[in-house]
């Protein structure tokens, strides 16, 4: 008998595609696998997909910025028969892969971090993000003169540039607008400094702030861990009265909010952003409907005091809502 | 002038012993005509307390580069000593000096298992290394769950505090990475395995011939190059007050670039341990006048790499000049 490879490869493809029938497919690739953010993400998705009936396929990179193992699930995730993959972009390298798989007929929606050509956005706007405890800062100074130093993300992240740019705003200063990429300034900031989102250069960076000027009293950081950074440089130095604001919502921050160490913070809900795009995965299967534009996945002040005037709510909601260890 | 004392014979290395300190001092006049506020005790202080991690991990990182070796798992290394020091204080609640000592002794042992691949395997340490980081980091990633380790008991965060000479605060831990370097120093210049340091990674094969163990004295170099990263781990920990499964990552390429600042050969063999000092000051120097000066951190990092390649770049050409 003579082997005929193409219709072995035919029965297999036969076979593939119709197990695949049986159940929606949906992929999930995360910036890293064990971040707590993305933990949560993943069992939102989880409890999602057991619900409708959705087998949930996951990847993630190695670290944030890994975009070329995000890239290799991209393309495993389609070939094994996902027809929505949810994705938070480690960066614009998977782009070019995101269109092929798309001209496949997979509706790819981004998580998180936007990116150019994904079929819909479930995101927290971060410029929001800023302007609530920008707001926030704003009355808790009552009035007196601001010294701000911001702990920025890094150069050229978006998500950096709307949550700096949103807390000027919220502030009262003049900045760019939510789709500006460039960091604002303002005669009241009078130190800038990256922290890359990590404690130790958080504290590196207010230290060596501080010695820039001595009287800041107002300290805008990108996240938690970057708080925690500036709160024990302020320890060391023996700064107290300082105001420190800061973005996402972790359990271990929304603890140092209770305990005062940071005064407000944004909080996201990540496992509300994979719920929602694995119901679009469902109705994508059902109807053929892509998913698009961009959906608010909602962001909340919770701050250690209420200040009359802001909308805030109380540590207690805040860490029934967040992720990580409690 | 610097006489090197390599293995036997003396060699004269003007330009790779004074090259950092010219650089350094260059840096600090600059920034001293820029920052009225740079050249006070305080930020000087400061800068140095910013370094010690990155300074401590590149005695370690120093002494495997002498043997002409490198090492790439440093900062991972340290990130999991600090992450088991924490943990078994926090969770398990050892005593803090045992879990100290807990620490230290599985970055030691890391060490170790790079030495013994290196060694009884006859791998090449670039492979080895690159192995143990990415092994390191995941066993990092998920021991901790990623999460920090909080509350830490007193006694670890001991060396993050500091003292008043004057109206300057000075870190304990700063002193304990000039300590360190002293002693590193003082053993690689005038003990015998000090000096055989040199000499393997001058010519492993004549060493062997002279009678030194060659693969004792690459074991003796991980094993302890693993108890620096240990140390370093500790004062990380003392000087954020927390475990941090992210420490380490950028410290990891930081820790070899001092040490090239420091005018260290990558070819083994030739290189001054206080060098690697002076490079890493010569780092955390650019990025406290930056910021003093308002420009953005991403300069730092491209003069870094200017640096670097200038520094790489005139020990060869003193090689090149020494045949």
């Amino acid at each position: 008998m003579k082997f005929k490879p193409s219709a072995l490869v035919a029965a297999l493809v036969f076979t593939a595609t119709s197990s695949m029938a049986a159940q929606t497919v949906v992929g999930l690739i995360t910036k890293t696998e064990t971040n707590p953010f993305f933990v949560k993400m993943k069992e939102g998705a989880q409890a999602e997909a057991k619900k409708l009936g959705i087998k949930l396929l996951t990847a993630s990179g190695k670290q944030d910025g890994d975009t070329a193992a995000q890239i290799t699930a991209l393309e495993n995730m389609a070939a094994a028969g996902a027809k929505t993959i949810l994705i938070t972009a480690s960066g614009d390298a998977i782009i070019p892969t995101v269109k092929k798989v798309q001209a496949k007929g997979v509706q790819v929606i981004a998580l998180d971090s936007p990116f150019e050509g994904a079929d819909a956005l479930f995101a927290t706007d971060n410029y929001k993000a800023g302007e609530l405890i920008g707001q926030y800062a704003k009355a808790a100074m009552g009035g007196k003169p601001a010294k701000i130093a911001m702990l920025d993300l890094f150069p050229g992240h978006p998500v950096g540039a709307q949550r700096h740019n949103g807390f000027m705003v919220g502030y009262g200063l003049k900045a760019n607008d939510a789709k500006s990429n460039e960091l604002s300034t303002a005669p009241e900031i009078v130190c800038a400094a990256d922290s890359f989102g990590d404690q130790a250069k958080g504290q590196t960076a207010m230290e060596n702030c501080l010695q820039k000027n001595p009287d800041i009293n107002v300290v805008y950081t990108i996240n938690e861990p970057a708080a925690a950074g500036a709160f024990n440089a302020l320890q060391k130095a023996k700064k107290t009265g300082v105001t420190i604001v800061s973005v996402d919502g972790g359990c271990q921050g929304i603890k140092d909010t209770a305990k005062g160490v940071i005064a407000a913070t944004s909080q996201q809900y990540p496992l509300k952003m994979a719920s929602m795009g694995v119901q679009a995965g469902a109705e994508y299967a059902k109807s053929g409907k892509k998913a698009t534009g961009y959906v608010d996945t909602g962001v909340t002040l919770i701050a250690n005091k209420a200040i009359k005037g802001v909308d805030s709510k109380d540590t207690k909601v805040g860490a029934d809502l967040c992720w990580g260890k409690k | 002038m610097t006489m090197l004392s390599t293995g036997g014979q003396a060699r004269v290395v003007p330009w790779g012993a004074l090259g950092p300190w010219l650089a350094l001092l260059a840096t600090c006049i600059f920034f001293a005509t820029q920052s009225d506020r740079f050249l006070t005790g305080e930020n000087l202080s400061l800068v140095l307390q910013q370094v010690m991690v990155v300074g401590v991990l590149a005695i370690g990182q120093t002494l495997i580069i002498l043997t002409a070796g490198i090492d790439l798992s440093c900062g991972m290394v340290m990130s999991l000593a600090g992450i088991v020091m924490t943990k078994f204080a926090v969770d398990y609640g050892f005593d803090p000096y045992v879990a100290i000592a807990c620490g230290l002794g599985m970055a030691t042992l890391f060490g170790l298992i790079n030495g013994l691949l290196i060694t009884k395997v006859k791998l090449p340490s670039f492979i080895v290394t690159l192995g143990t980081l990415n092994i390191a980091f995941a066993i990092t990633q998920i021991y901790s769950e990623s999460q920090t380790v909080r509350d830490l008991p007193a006694e670890m965060t001991a060396l993050g505090n500091t003292f008043s000479i004057g109206s300057t605060e000075v870190g304990y831990g700063t002193i304990v990475m000039i300590v360190l370097y002293v002693l590193a120093w003082y053993m690689l210049r005038d003990s015998s395995p000090g000096r055989h340091v040199y000499a393997v990674g001058n010519n492993p094969e004549a060493a062997r011939l002279t009678g030194i163990s060659v693969d004792r004295v690459l074991l003796g170099v991980y094993a302890l190059a693993g108890l620096f990263y240990g140390i370093a781990a500790l004062l990380s920990v003392a000087r954020t007050g927390v475990g941090d499964p992210q420490a380490g990552q950028t410290e990891n390429l930081d820790a070899i670039t001092a040490v090239v600042l420091g005018g260290t050969s990558l070819f083994g063999g030739r290189g001054i341990l206080l060098g690697s000092l002076v490079g890493a000051v010569i780092v955390g120097v650019f990025r406290n006048g930056l910021t003093l000066m308002g420009v953005a951190s991403v300069y730092q990092t491209l003069i870094t790499g200017v640096l670097v390649i200038l520094a790489v770049a005139a020990d060869q050409m003193s090689r090149k000049g020494a045949r």
